[in-house]
């Protein structure tokens, strides 16, 4: 097939593909759906930077949505300080029904000091009789009081503390995922990324589920730290088992949402198609996501223009999400470049027309963001902006070769000569020093 | 006592044969003292000796004449006398009395410059400095006549000196002002690779406090750098340099620097209003010249990226991402370009457009095989001279006491053959 041809097909494909493709519409997230996804607090939170975002965005109903199941869920819980602060982003405006509530806030918080107070009598009570084993146990009912009451800081400390009294594996690992879940809330990623290695060295007792927790921790930790191929490493080895087990965390839907989108902005074809695509594993949490499934599918096939008209419609979805919010615009800067690499990368010659039309862009962007990629050494070829064609640039070798070589060559010889410059002029300065 | 019409006649007696002229310099030696007491009606006589036969004598003479504060007149006619001796006298005769040889030369710069017209001084003091070096060795008369080269802007004259190699070095100070001038003499002549180098030179010699000769070379060492390597260049000086050097630099030139950083951002109008702003302290510094070429380093730097992206491009377009006004503007920047070889290109102006080519070089030619095989000769001895340097150096002992006294204490253990007390 001539190059022209392919091209060709690859722009009429799309074209017409994505006509007869259902594609999904930037609807509004479901909520509720969304929220019955995970519980505990990260509930909470993502619901609470749900309404925050959408806050900013002026988009009131979804917001008062978020707020309303966020006031409902904190009501089942103990946390009277949260409680607080979304009845004053409430403000009211979701009428009697969600206002404040003092009394219930009093039985909780007279109820938790009793609670408190207990646990201490206890605590000290196991202290003087010196059973490990009673004292890790009280240490970590303080943890779970203290998550509970939504003191962070201060559970991170007291499942720290059950450390020294931990005897068996099991107990060093209950620690280690009771400390990992309380920093992921806290947004402290450095203590999960330690604590994860800290469990892993404990082998012996790690079950399968426990494992793809920690890959699961591993890979928000690598994500939040920018390291995306070693996010979607780690998310990509995630096992089946996870299930719906990890839900105070993360969703199996948000592993395969993550670990696909890391996994486009950073592998190449080679490793797309063996790690993600022919993956069993994965394939299974993809099929949660039929979205993301589908545009990595079209990536890697080819047909840049669903994938990016897919990317489109999650972009304001994926902007909601707790984790990777922040992430969002890089992820896709990243993966549009490399379509724009890999598409490309087997032609001689590219009709920057049909290209354009492959991307749903104009020429006069193309050839911008063409720009930027071939200063930047990703592409190379260099475009003509009369023709409007892009021509594949090979880089010889021999000539590339001379040219260093003779620069390297002029650079020795100068820095030789100030060299010996330098050396005579030392010279004489320890020659006049010795004189007086 | 001697007179003057005797040691003439010795002169002139005493000139041809190599014995001869020693006994002559022992007896001019006796003499010097009469001769700068004589000195106001010393300069009939010269009339009677010729300056090639009789170079050292005449030489001799001359310096007595020049030894005191001579009026406009008396340089009229001194500066006459001066270039023809310079011209035609021996080098082997003057090189017998280098002090007085160079007082000479001395006295006639500052006479040419006292008849504001330094360009007379040049090709005279040329000879001067040729007869006087020996091969790779740097002369108090390099300066002097690097400094007369710049006041008559005779700069391609000057390069000619410039493009010998220079290892040996008397002063550091005549050292300093070399490079100094050297550099501004290469900038003249817009040949910025070997500005650089010299303006590098004087910035990271070895001091021991900073002086006024490396801080204006630093301040055009900094411009130059952004010409010739534009965004590459980076603020930190090599490791060698001294730390007097690396203390103080930056902070005396700090508009120098901020101008750098500026010029990395990569946009012409924040580098314009920032030139704009501080023009004042670069006029005073007499580099608002250089200044003004470091801007249009910039477009000719933008233009230069735009051959690798683009094969065809319009002038319009050149105009509009280089930030130039008008795509007349843009023409004129690649054709002063493709002049100068800085790009491959030719425009086509029916359409108003530029074709960038590939550099025509292919490598293949006797010509380029003979420049590289040339290249690494040259190479190989001055790899050789480096090692005979180091040898010299870490047997000399002067040297050793130096590095002795400073490590007074020679355990076994922190023994090493090459001392790393100096980074060279």
């Amino acid at each position: 097939m001539e190059p022209d041809d392919e091209i060709y097909a690859n722009g009429e494909a799309d074209s017409s593909n994505s006509r007869n493709r259902p594609i999904i519409s930037s609807e509004q997230l479901d909520i509720e759906a969304y929220a019955g996804l995970y519980t505990g607090r990260t509930k909470i939170t993502r619901l609470l930077f749900i309404a925050d975002q959408c806050g900013q965005n002026n988009n009131t109903v979804m917001q008062m949505e978020a707020l309303r199941m966020a006031y409902e869920e904190i009501k089942k819980g103990e946390n009277t300080q949260l409680f607080r602060d979304v009845v004053h982003k409430i403000d009211g405006r979701l009428g009697d029904n969600y206002g404040m509530d003092s009394a219930w806030c009093e039985m909780v918080d007279r109820r938790a000091d009793q609670r408190k107070e207990k646990l201490e009598n206890e605590l000290n009570a196991y202290r003087t009789n010196l059973i490990k084993e009673s004292i890790r146990m009280g240490y970590n009912d303080f943890g779970d009081y203290y998550y509970a009451h939504g003191s962070l800081a201060e559970a991170f400390k007291s499942y720290v503390r059950t450390r020294d009294y931990c005897t068996t594996s099991k107990h060093v690992i209950h620690m280690c995922m009771s400390a990992i879940l309380v920093s992921i809330e806290m947004g402290q990623f450095t203590h999960v990324t330690s604590y994860i290695n800290k469990a892993e060295q404990t082998a012996d007792a790690l079950d399968p589920n426990t494992v793809s927790k920690l890959r699961c921790a591993a890979g928000l930790a690598n994500l939040d730290a920018k390291k995306y191929k070693l996010a979607a490493r780690k998310f990509l080895e995630v096992g089946p088992e996870l299930g719906n087990s990890y839900n105070e965390v993360i969703a199996p839907q948000d592993v395969a949402t993550y670990g696909g989108l890391c996994a486009l902005a950073s592998f190449d074809r080679m490793e797309l198609k063996n790690k993600v695509i022919d993956s069993i594993n994965f394939r299974n949490f993809l099929e949660l996501v039929p979205e993301v499934r589908e545009l990595i599918h079209d990536f890697y096939s080819s047909h840049y223009a669903s994938c990016l008209d897919y990317l489109g419609n999650l972009k304001a979805n994926l902007m909601l999400d707790i984790h990777l919010h922040d992430h969002v615009q890089t992820l896709y800067d990243q993966i549009r470049n490399k379509a724009l690499i890999q598409y490309t990368h087997p032609f001689v010659s590219v009709d920057l027309h049909m290209m354009a039309n492959a991307f749903k862009t104009t020429v006069a962007s193309l050839e911008k963001e063409l720009e930027a990629l071939i200063t930047d050494n990703q592409i190379q070829a260099r475009i003509d902006s009369h023709n409007k064609i892009l021509y594949a640039r090979h880089a010889d070798q021999r000539n590339a070769t001379f040219q260093r070589v003779l620069q390297t060559g002029s650079e020795f010889d100068r820095d030789v000569r100030a060299m010996l410059l330098r050396a005579n002029l030392i010279k004489l300065e320890y020659k006049a020093s010795r004189k007086p | 006592m001697a007179t003057v019409e005797s040691l003439v006649a010795q002169i002139q007696g005493l000139s041809s044969s190599a014995g001869d002229l020693s006994l002559l310099l022992t007896h001019l030696k006796q003499a010097d003292e009469f001769l700068h007491n004589e000195s106001t009606r010393l300069l009939p006589f010269l009339e009677q000796l010729d300056p090639t036969l009789h170079s050292l004598g005449y030489l001799y003479i001359l310096e007595a004449c020049t030894s005191w504060p001579v009026t406009n007149e008396q340089a009229r006619r001194l500066v006459l006398i001066l270039s023809r001796f310079l011209t035609s006298c021996v080098a082997d005769q003057i090189r017998l009395a280098p002090e007085k040889f160079i007082s000479v030369c001395k006295s006639f710069k500052d006479q040419v410059l006292m008849l504001e017209a330094p360009i007379r001084g040049v090709l005279p003091l040329l000879e001067a400095v040729k007869k006087l070096r020996s091969s790779e060795h740097l002369t108090t008369l390099h300066p002097d006549f690097l400094q007369l080269c710049l006041l008559a802007k005779c700069y391609k004259t000057g390069l000619s000196i410039l493009e010998d190699d220079i290892f040996e070095v008397d002063q550091p100070r005549d050292f300093y002002l070399y490079c100094y001038y050297g550099g501004m003499i290469c900038i003249g002549q817009k040949r910025f690779q070997k500005a650089l180098e010299l303006l590098q030179n004087v910035v990271t010699a070895p001091m021991s406090s900073i002086n006024a000769i490396a801080v204006e070379a630093f301040k055009k060492y900094v411009l130059v750098s952004l010409i010739y390597n534009g965004q590459q260049f980076s603020t930190s000086l090599p490791k060698y340099t001294s730390s007097a050097a690396q203390r103080n630099l930056k902070t005396i030139c700090q508009p120098y620097i901020e101008l750098a950083n500026t010029y990395s951002i990569g946009k012409i109008s924040e580098l314009e209003s920032y030139i704009q702003t501080n023009r004042e302290k670069f006029d005073s510094d007499n580099n608002l010249g250089l200044v003004k070429q470091v801007v249009s380093s910039m477009y000719k730097r933008n233009i230069q990226r735009l051959t690798q992206t683009y094969l065809t491009l319009s002038l319009q377009d050149i105009a509009n991402t280089v930030q130039l006004s008008s795509p007349k503007e843009a023409e004129m920047h690649v054709l002063q370009m493709i002049q100068d070889g800085e790009i491959y290109a030719t425009i086509n102006q029916r359409d108003g457009m530029v074709r960038f080519l590939e550099d025509p070089e292919q490598y293949k030619t006797c010509e380029m095989i003979e420049h590289i095989d040339s290249s690494i000769q040259r190479i190989m001895t001055l790899s050789k001279k480096l090692t005979a340097m180091d040898e010299l150096i870490s047997c000399d002992p002067s040297y050793l006491a130096k590095v002795g006294r400073e490590r007074q204490r020679f355990d076994f253990d922190d023994f090493d053959p090459v001392p790393q007390k100096f980074n060279i």
